[in-house]
């Protein structure tokens, strides 16, 4: 049967081009990847191959004849002994009109409302409480995943037998082989990756970064790679695994090692990101983390790792994801933080206290997802708000605590919130610089006497 | 036509050649099918055809065992095929419909099949090469013998991260063949401007991991040499490196001019070298298979191909909320 050649689409824009020269005549045999003609389109010249083998019954469009449209026939293909006259029996293939796809748009702005918040306490009341430093907290995380879950394994650099540059993983090489406990070379982009291969593969790799500034290198296979599959594979594989390490500032090790990535990933859908304060949440948080089905980012703190807490002393202890913690009750403010943001929150609010300013004071624990329901009820009652981060103030996390504040509370907010944040500047090392690039309590006080116009 | 010498190996039967020249030849119409339907907009974004280099994914699944795993770049719809995926899933998910492998979400680009141990289709050059030392990773986590073939290109081949994973496969002894896929061209950079070390399968040599050069275009060899890096890796030996010489005939992308290379080399490798007329001669010398024969399959596999086209037409958009799942699992 005769068959139409139409004017293609070559390239993911072209709309229509120049039927620049014909390649073959009239009576001529083509077949399958034979050259028929040249098309110009708005980028380039572009040969253009016959699919289906036949002779040219006629040639419909002449060359040189420009703002030809995709899909017009510009040539009929017949085969041995049949005329062009049979085409008009075929269909001719309708342009396929993309119906424009129109998504839903996000839930509207609710009616200021109360929002539903889990206010569940984190353990049972009378739970005996154990101190322990942060960094004991995570590695008993660990170690008890591991313990009860064989496909979970560490990897990173220095965390066997060295015992983790920071200590973290003190103790797991011994416990749990090196099977388990792997020590790799300096190549964060690689094993990042091959840790994502696991995952596909069926295991929950662990990977330690020795810091996440160094997780720049290896940020492709953790965008690209880990959070994406499940999406892109319609939901076949994903990527169930933890990326964790210390993140932001420590001291005195300049502009390179000293980045709070923490507005950096909790833009990215399919990743989950927790940053936590305190050696409960490390653990609860860390338990969770590791049972999630999702790449989660744990974005940990080099000088909290030292900081003792009281940890619920329990058989198993986990934290879930997306609620926060109200750390005080306060009337007068709300100061939202998160990781290292609580200790400026915190000792700004009982200095405040002294001076008569009541600040309620919230710990996100989450990032991603992100409890806003407990900062909006908050702001419902205070009618103020600031938030704390040592990360860069623009595209912050306070930026985006602020717009979700404008869109569900605005008419509660007797004041503008202020995102404190570090300062607008890469890490200087000098002693005192470094004091002034990074946020201070002072900065928060006067943020919340700001809020309160006192 | 063919210049090259039809000869029968002793390592193929009659019916197995047969089955290297279906195979092959369903990946080529389909390609050509997927370019038609390009040309009518029915495909978007980005099509990377594999059009001359159907002995390459063909000769390594006839090394493969059930179970053995899979991962490549973004010119994928061949090794979808020859792991045996269905064509109909992956035409409707190259027009962006509910019945591609991922329900029209991930595009040429990035399909994957849990069943067939396919795990991508990845658009980023080079990313698949840990990614598949890391499926190989959790094979010997598990102990289970399975071996992951890792296709890249020679444009993939000087990423630094193919390093990475070079050395941690051999020091971790991961049972990996890394297929070096060298078709000579990165898109539009020929292998001579871009390395003036071009014998990618000796880099490996750095790193410990044995590798051999194939010929890219002999079904047969590339069985063989597949079968002799498979061995090594299932022998608990660690990674094995396959540079695979190979052609691809039509543009880096539906988009690409193809101007870096002359119409006459490329015509030139259709006659002499064809991959698919290299069996098809070898068949019909050895009369292993009449002209009847060939012609069956020939029509077999048109029909499948315009089965999938019309599948891949029909198959409706997405449902919109779509949009909002697999987010998270």
């Amino acid at each position: 049967m005769a068959t139409e050649i139409l004017m293609p689409a070559l390239s993911p824009t072209m709309e229509e081009g120049t039927l620049a020269k014909w390649l073959v005549k009239e009576g001529d045999t083509v077949s399958s990847g034979d050259i028929m003609a040249e098309i110009e389109t708005d980028k380039a010249t572009m040969e253009f191959e016959a699919v289906d083998e036949g002779i040219v019954g006629k040639i419909l469009i002449a060359e040189g004849t420009e703002g030809v449209k995709v899909n017009t026939p510009i040539a009929i293909l017949v085969e041995e002994g049949e005329e062009v006259g049979d085409v008009s029996a075929a269909p001719a293939p309708a342009a396929e009109a993309t119906p424009a796809v129109e998504a839903p748009a996000p839930a509207a702005a609710a009616a200021p409302a109360a929002p539903q918040v889990d206010l569940t306490p984190d353990w049972p009341e009378g739970t005996a409480m154990k101190e322990q430093t942060v960094r004991e907290a995570l590695r008993d995380a660990m170690a008890e995943e591991m313990r009860s879950d064989d496909t979970v394994f560490l990897m990173g650099e220095e965390v066997a037998e060295y015992q983790g540059a920071y200590k973290v993983s003190q103790g797991l090489l011994d416990e749990f082989g090196a099977k388990r406990v792997i020590d790799t070379p300096i190549t964060e982009h690689g094993f990042a990756g091959i840790g994502v291969g696991a995952a596909f593969g069926g295991l929950r790799p662990i990977v330690e970064f020795m810091t996440f500034n160094f997780a720049m290198q290896a940020i492709d296979q953790i965008i690209n790679s880990a959070a994406k599959t499940l999406y892109m594979s319609g939901g076949q594989m994903g990527a169930p695994m933890v990326f964790r390490g210390p993140n932001g500032a420590a001291a005195r090790v300049g502009a390179q090692h000293s980045q709070d990535y923490a507005a950096w990933y909790m833009q990215v859908p399919g990743l989950k990101v927790v940053m936590p304060y305190s050696a409960s949440d490390a653990k609860g948080l860390m338990k969770t983390a590791i049972r999630d089905n999702n790449p989660v980012i744990f974005l940990e703190n080099e000088i909290l790792y030292g900081r003792t807490f009281d940890v619920p002393d329990m058989d198993d202890f986990t934290v879930p994801f997306g609620k926060a913690r109200i750390w005080r009750e306060g009337e007068d403010v709300t100061i939202v933080s998160f990781g290292i943001g609580m200790q400026y929150a915190l000792e700004a609010a009982d200095k405040l206290a002294e001076e008569g300013i009541s600040a309620e004071v919230i710990d996100l624990r989450t990032l991603r997802p992100m409890d806003a329901g407990t900062i909006i009820n908050s702001v419902m009652k205070t009618n103020r708000c600031v938030t704390v981060e040592e990360g860069w103030p623009q595209g912050s996390v306070g930026n985006y605590i602020s717009s979700v504040i404008m869109q569900q509370a605005f008419d509660y907010l007797d004041a503008p919130v202020i995102n404190c944040t570090g300062k607008d500047v890469p890490m200087p090392y000098a002693a005192n610089l470094e004091k002034h690039a990074l946020i201070t309590t002072a900065e928060v006080i006067e943020a919340v006497k700001q809020v309160t116009y006192r | 036509m063919a210049a090259r010498k039809a000869q029968t190996k002793p390592n193929v039967s009659a019916e197995e050649l047969k089955g290297y020249y279906r195979d092959m030849l369903l990946i080529r119409r389909f390609e050509e099918k997927a370019g038609q339907l390009y040309g009518m907009g029915l495909i978007g974004g980005f099509c990377h055809l594999y059009i001359g280099q159907e002995a390459v994914v063909v000769g390594l699944e006839a090394a493969a065992e059930e179970g053995d795993k899979r991962i490549t770049s973004y010119r994928d719809h061949g090794h979808m095929l020859a792991c045996g995926m269905d064509p109909n899933g992956v035409m409707a998910e190259l027009t962006g419909r509910e019945g591609g492998y991922s329900k029209g979400k991930g595009g040429s680009m990035h399909m994957f099949s849990k069943e067939k141990h396919f795990y991508g289709g990845h658009g980023i050059v080079a990313a698949q090469v840990p990614l598949g030392a890391g499926l190989a990773f959790a094979d010997k986590y598990k102990e289970n013998g399975r071996v992951t073939f890792t296709y890249f290109g020679d444009g993939a081949a000087n990423q630094g991260q193919v390093y990475e994973a070079y050395n941690m496969a051999e020091l971790w002894d991961l049972p990996v063949v890394f297929v070096i896929e060298n078709n000579q061209y990165a898109m539009g950079t020929s292998t001579k401007r871009s390395t003036k070390s071009p014998s990618y399968w000796e880099r490996g040599a750095a790193y410990g991991i044995p590798g051999e050069e194939v010929d890219g275009m002999d079904v047969l060899a590339v069985k063989a040499a597949g079968q002799k890096a498979v061995a090594h890796c299932r022998a608990g030996k660690g990674p094995y490196i396959l540079e695979i010489k190979t052609y691809r005939y039509r543009g880096h992308s539906m988009s690409d001019p193809a101007k870096y290379r002359t119409r006459e080399e490329v015509q030139k490798m259709r006659d002499e070298r064809d991959p698919i007329e290299a069996v098809r001669s070898m068949l019909l010398t050895g009369k292993h298979a009449t002209e009847d024969d060939l012609k069956a399959i020939d029509k077999e596999i048109k029909e499948i191909v315009n089965a999938s086209a019309e599948f891949a037409k029909e198959s409706p958009e997405p449902a919109l909320d779509e949009l909002w799942t697999d987010i998270y699992a």
